[in-house]
């Protein structure tokens, strides 16, 4: 099945493109933006962990390494289309325009963070695994219904595709034909299960065969290669073709989460040796050198214009408003039910801030 | 109410076909989803002659796969539109339990409203219709326990289609429960066109002032014919319908028993963290003072449903709720 489903790539590790099909499509302003936000948001997944380490958020579930999958994914999008995360895609909802303070709102355990920008269809990040997958199926079989152009995409991870939801997703979606992209990030561990433990299925990609969908093997670590696929599957969905499958085979340095030791099932050494070889970030820096596009000075400015656009929102985040308990009783219902409403006026006055 | 001028003798499931019809009519956003509703019309014909008048865009067969249809419809409720899934029976609802209580419940919690899933999910409940082992559930109470959904349970034709209409028009979702037995058990006059009934507000089907008898779905009638032969040895019971079990009417609960003094709880579900148990805390809460006697409960017993051979011995009869009711006019 691997020689069916191979891992297509456009750029290799040394930064050398080897699928001359997309060289021209490869703009300075595409590659400007793959970078910026590749290193964006691996500064925010450092200063994240970092802040969960002093106590100034809750556990956080890092994502370093996965930069090309989230970016070249989420630059593929359009305006108006549908976002439905993981709590390990972050990545890819910041650069699709969540806002920054909302994100870090959510890992300090704020109901805020799950509310994007207006406008921004960015659904709150899945929890359990795998079933989003039938909600970006439905968000995008209306919008076929509505006869728009909007698509929307699903990220998910090795892990979620043996789950049932992936499978009654991706028939759904198949049945009517809804425009959605399945995004696979296969970082090769669900948790502390590998990926010959977690199927015996050789790849993800092979997967679409049962559902008649089309099911693609990248390199997850190549941005364009990420970028110009999603792209493909996106346009595919816009023309009513119905959903792809894309299986981004990626490696992910750090732990699940910051509750997580990794190093009690897989040996580090390995993403040691990714970090030099096959580090997203790295071998887009790789081509840029190639090319004598490395811009050294601009690479300081934009890491500079990161790292203060990420304190900024820090101080947002600690900033806000002290948690007021009337949240959690204010949105279960549209119309509070009167146990609701009882147990709120009831709480609120035992505390001293009653109404 | 029940007087209009426009009227039709028609069978709880008549009701509910009457319902869906008006809504899909009324809203373009309105679709309804499910296994076999199309062509079919539904196991229980709820949904008869809908694809043939709306087409196969509004009233949709999906594949089998209940998580997927009601995670879809998730997706598609926060998407502009108003699925109306049917579940084929109760006891299937299970494989979607994860995406109903994981997501359609706290959407909109957790997006402080931003999104939110105008969702209705119906599903036939219930045994006493000699159906095979798990079509014969009423596991209402593991979805009563959950912040954020609304659970509805009509007995009647006239409530069937006016709680449905605003099950569909209410803003968050609604698991709506249909009992099998009472489908085609009974006819009464049912008002054509739109009405509503509100969700939360229970039915005083009959006024007495010695016990109160709550109940709700296919234990209506049978509460009903307990208490008819009731008076017969003087004894005068009001009986209440609940018709939403989240949220209970509390105020009508405890009018009632105020007045009583002496109550009977009747499900068909077990009794243990049964929906029964919530009317006992509203019985404690709000008239303590005014009990001549300890609650009676009439349940279906803490065993699984029993295949069909068994059922009557399951599910509470007459006889057992009257025993029920003499025993706490004896106390």
């Amino acid at each position: 099945m691997e020689n069916h489903f191979p891992i297509r790539r456009i750029m290799d590790e040394n930064g050398n493109i080897i699928n001359s099909d997309y060289e021209e499509k490869i703009t300075e302003k595409l590659v400007k933006e793959f970078y910026r936000n590749m290193v964006r948001i691996r500064i925010f997944d450092r200063k994240a962990i970092s802040l969960q380490r002093q106590g100034r958020i809750g556990t956080y579930a890092p994502y370093e390494g996965q930069e090309a999958s989230q970016v070249g994914t989420a630059a593929a999008l359009r305006e108006n289309d549908w976002m439905f995360p993981t709590y390990r895609d972050h990545g890819a909802a910041m650069t699709f325009g969540h806002s920054l303070r909302n994100i870090l709102l959510f890992w300090n355990g704020r109901n805020e963070g799950c509310v994007p920008p207006d406008g921004k269809k960015i659904f709150p990040p899945a929890i359990p695994i795998a079933t989003q997958i039938p909600h970006a199926a439905g968000a995008a079989f209306a919008e076929r219904k509505k006869g728009t152009a909007n698509a929307a995409i699903a990220y998910f991870g090795d892990g979620a595709t043996s789950e049932g939801d992936f499978h009654e997703g991706l028939n759904f979606a198949s049945v009517f034909k809804a425009p959605v992209v399945f995004f696979n990030q296969n970082n090769q561990y669900a948790i502390s299960v590998p990926f010959n433990k977690q199927m015996n299925s050789k790849t993800i990609a092979q997967k679409a065969l049962a559902y008649d969908i089309p099911g693609v093997r990248i390199d997850g670590n190549d941005v364009f290669m990420v970028y110009f696929e999603t792209l493909n599957a996106l346009e595919r969905a816009r023309k009513g073709e119905g959903p792809t499958l894309i299986e981004a085979v990626t490696w992910r340095y750090g732990a699940h989460t910051t509750a997580d030791d990794p190093s009690k099932y897989r040996d580090q050494s390995e993403s040691s040796n990714r970090r030099q070889e096959t580090d997203p970030i790295l071998r887009l820096e790789r081509w840029m050198k190639n090319m004598g596009r490395f811009d050294e000075k601009w690479v300081q400015t934009i890491e500079k214009k990161a790292a203060d656009e990420i304190d900024k929102a820090i101080a947002e985040m600690e900033d806000f408003p002290p948690a007021d308990p009337a949240v959690i009783f204010d949105h279960v219902f549209a119309e509070p039910t009167w146990q609701i409403k009882q147990q709120k006026e009831e709480y609120l006055k035992l505390i001293g801030g009653g109404q | 109410m029940k007087t209009a001028v426009e009227a039709k003798t028609m069978t709880l499931v008549q009701a509910i076909t009457d319902a869906l019809d008006i809504m899909l009519n009324e809203k373009e956003e309105v679709l309804l989803l499910g296994e076999d509703i199309g062509k079919n019309g539904g196991v229980f014909r709820a949904t008869d002659g809908l694809q043939a008048k709306y087409g196969e865009g509004r009233v949709i067969d999906t594949p089998l796969s209940e998580a997927g249809f009601v995670g879809a419809g998730i997706g598609m409720a926060v998407n502009g539109f108003l699925p109306v899934i049917e579940i084929q029976f109760l006891g299937f609802i299970y494989p979607a339990y994860e995406q109903i209580m994981t997501h359609a419940s706290r959407i909109r919690m957790r997006t402080m409203g931003h999104f939110t899933v105008p969702m209705v999910i119906r599903a036939p409940y219930g045994a006493g219709v000699r159906a095979p082992e798990i079509h014969c559930d009423s596991t209402e109470a593991i979805f009563t326990h959950m912040p954020g959904i609304k659970v509805v349970c009509p007995s009647s034709p006239y409530d069937a289609k006016g709680l449905l209409i605003a099950a569909i028009e209410d803003p968050d979702p609604v698991l709506f429960l249909e009992p099998m037995r009472c489908y085609r058990s009974a006819k009464e006059e049912v008002p054509e066109g739109k009405y509503s009934i509100e969700i939360g507000k229970g039915n005083k089907l009959m006024e007495g002032d010695d016990v109160t008898v709550i109940t709700w779905g296919a234990m209506v009638p049978e509460a009903m014919k307990a208490a008819e032969l009731m008076k017969e040895k003087n004894t005068h019971c009001d009986v209440i319908d609940l018709r939403t079990l989240f949220p209970l009417d509390k105020d009508m609960i405890a009018e009632s028993v105020q007045k009583t003094g002496r109550t009977v709880i009747v499900h068909e579900a077990h009794a243990t963290g049964g929906v029964g148990n919530d009317v006992l805390a509203i019985i404690n809460d709000t008239s303590f003072l005014y009990q001549k006697a300890p609650v009676e409960r009439v349940t279906g017993f803490d065993a699984p449903v029993p295949y069909f051979g068994f059922e009557d011995h399951y599910l509470p009869t007459p006889a057992r709720i009257q025993h029920a009711i003499e025993k706490v006019m004896k106390f």
